[in-house]
């Protein structure tokens, strides 16, 4: 890690971090789905076609990879907006990161089936 | 300052005598930033407050509309496999995910773009890159939001 950019480097920062990395990368990602949404405007085939790819098993990890990114921007941003706007926000900021993170692996855990299961009985077979 | 200017003598030799008296006054320096009547009007705004106070309204509403639209299209009712044309011509026959839709693309897309602003000032230090690469933001921000909106407005199940 180069000199200087270590701030504090404890949970404030490491969540900055996360929030920064999932935000740019959901950005990405929203410019490439209007794209390929906008295949319905050029053929019903054409749209089938690339939602297809959607459904491999490759795709789908990075689909819960996705999911992963979103669930943390949107639970860290209420965090954020807690320590903003809430009187003891700023007191109970690490308490909070740590709820983020809890909500966060349930939801993943929840989310393994759906996301994955179709990946799961094509590469296993049902 | 009447002192300073009159008073030579107190400078010493090197410095020779006062160039101003009272009879040569010595130039009035302006003031540095002082609103003068070439100033324009608005050198100041709010846009910076206005965009913080846009992050955090129009992140409460996405997680709404975005953790919705996920739990749609990934969880409900056989999840990514269940979506084709067909899928989206269900969908979009209705206004109400029409809307749903338009309001999660134009605050999505505005929101990314004011956060990654905000990530290019931090990292692009030269003024040339900071520049450009806000400008390329921009045109890639203008284009998806037009693209996707046209899409949702002249979208036809029965093309074909
Ligand atoms: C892998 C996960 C996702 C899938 C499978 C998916 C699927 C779809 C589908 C089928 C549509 C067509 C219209 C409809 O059914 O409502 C659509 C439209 C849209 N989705 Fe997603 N979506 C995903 C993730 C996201 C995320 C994370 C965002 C926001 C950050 C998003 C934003 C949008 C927008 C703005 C539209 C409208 C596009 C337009 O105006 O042309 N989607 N999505
Ligand atoms: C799901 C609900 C969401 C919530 C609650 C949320 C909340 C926030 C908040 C509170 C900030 C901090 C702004 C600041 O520090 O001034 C932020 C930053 C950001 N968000 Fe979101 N957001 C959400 C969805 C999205 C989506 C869909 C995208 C991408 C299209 C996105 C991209 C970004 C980016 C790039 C930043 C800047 C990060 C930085 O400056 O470090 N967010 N978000």
């Amino acid at each position: 890690m180069p000199a200087g950019t270590l701030y504090r480097g404890r949970e404030g920062m490491w969540s900055w971090v996360a929030h920064r990395v999932t935000g740019v990368l959901i950005f990405f990602f929203l410019f490439v789905h209007v794209l390929d949404t906008a295949l319905v405007r050029v053929s019903p085939e054409a749209y089938d076609k690339v939602v297809a790819t959607y459904k491999t098993p490759i795709v789908a990890c990075l689909e819960y990879g996705l999911v992963a990114a979103i669930l943390f921007h949107a639970l860290n941003g209420l965090r954020i907006i807690a320590v903003d706007f809430w009187a003891k926000g700023p007191r109970y900021q690490k308490q909070m990161l740590w709820t983020v993170v809890g909500v966060w692996v349930v939801l993943m855990v929840g989310a393994l089936y759906p996301v994955l299961g179709h990946a799961v009985r094509e590469l296993f077979g049902s | 300052m009447s002192a300073e200017t009159s008073s030579a003598a107190a400078i010493g030799e090197v410095e020779g005598a006062s160039l101003y008296d009272t009879d040569h006054p010595a130039p009035l320096i302006e003031a540095p930033r002082k609103r003068t009547k070439k100033t324009p009007k608005s050198t100041r705004t709010n846009f910076e407050l206005y965009g913080w106070m846009f992050m955090r309204l129009s992140g409460i509403v996405l997680v709404v509309l975005v953790l919705g639209h996920l739990l749609i299209q990934l969880v409900l009712d056989g999840g990514v496999s269940k979506i084709g044309f067909a899928f989206v011509a269900g969908r979009w026959a209705s206004p109400f995910w029409q809307i749903w839709d338009l309001a999660m693309l134009w605050l999505a897309m505005l929101h990314g773009a004011n956060g990654l602003r905000t990530v290019i000032n931090d990292y692009a230090q030269r003024d040339n890159t900071r520049f450009w690469l806000k400008m390329l933001l921009y045109t890639a921000t203008v284009f998806t939001v037009l693209l996707g909106t046209l899409v949702i407005f002249t979208f036809d199940p029965n093309m074909r």
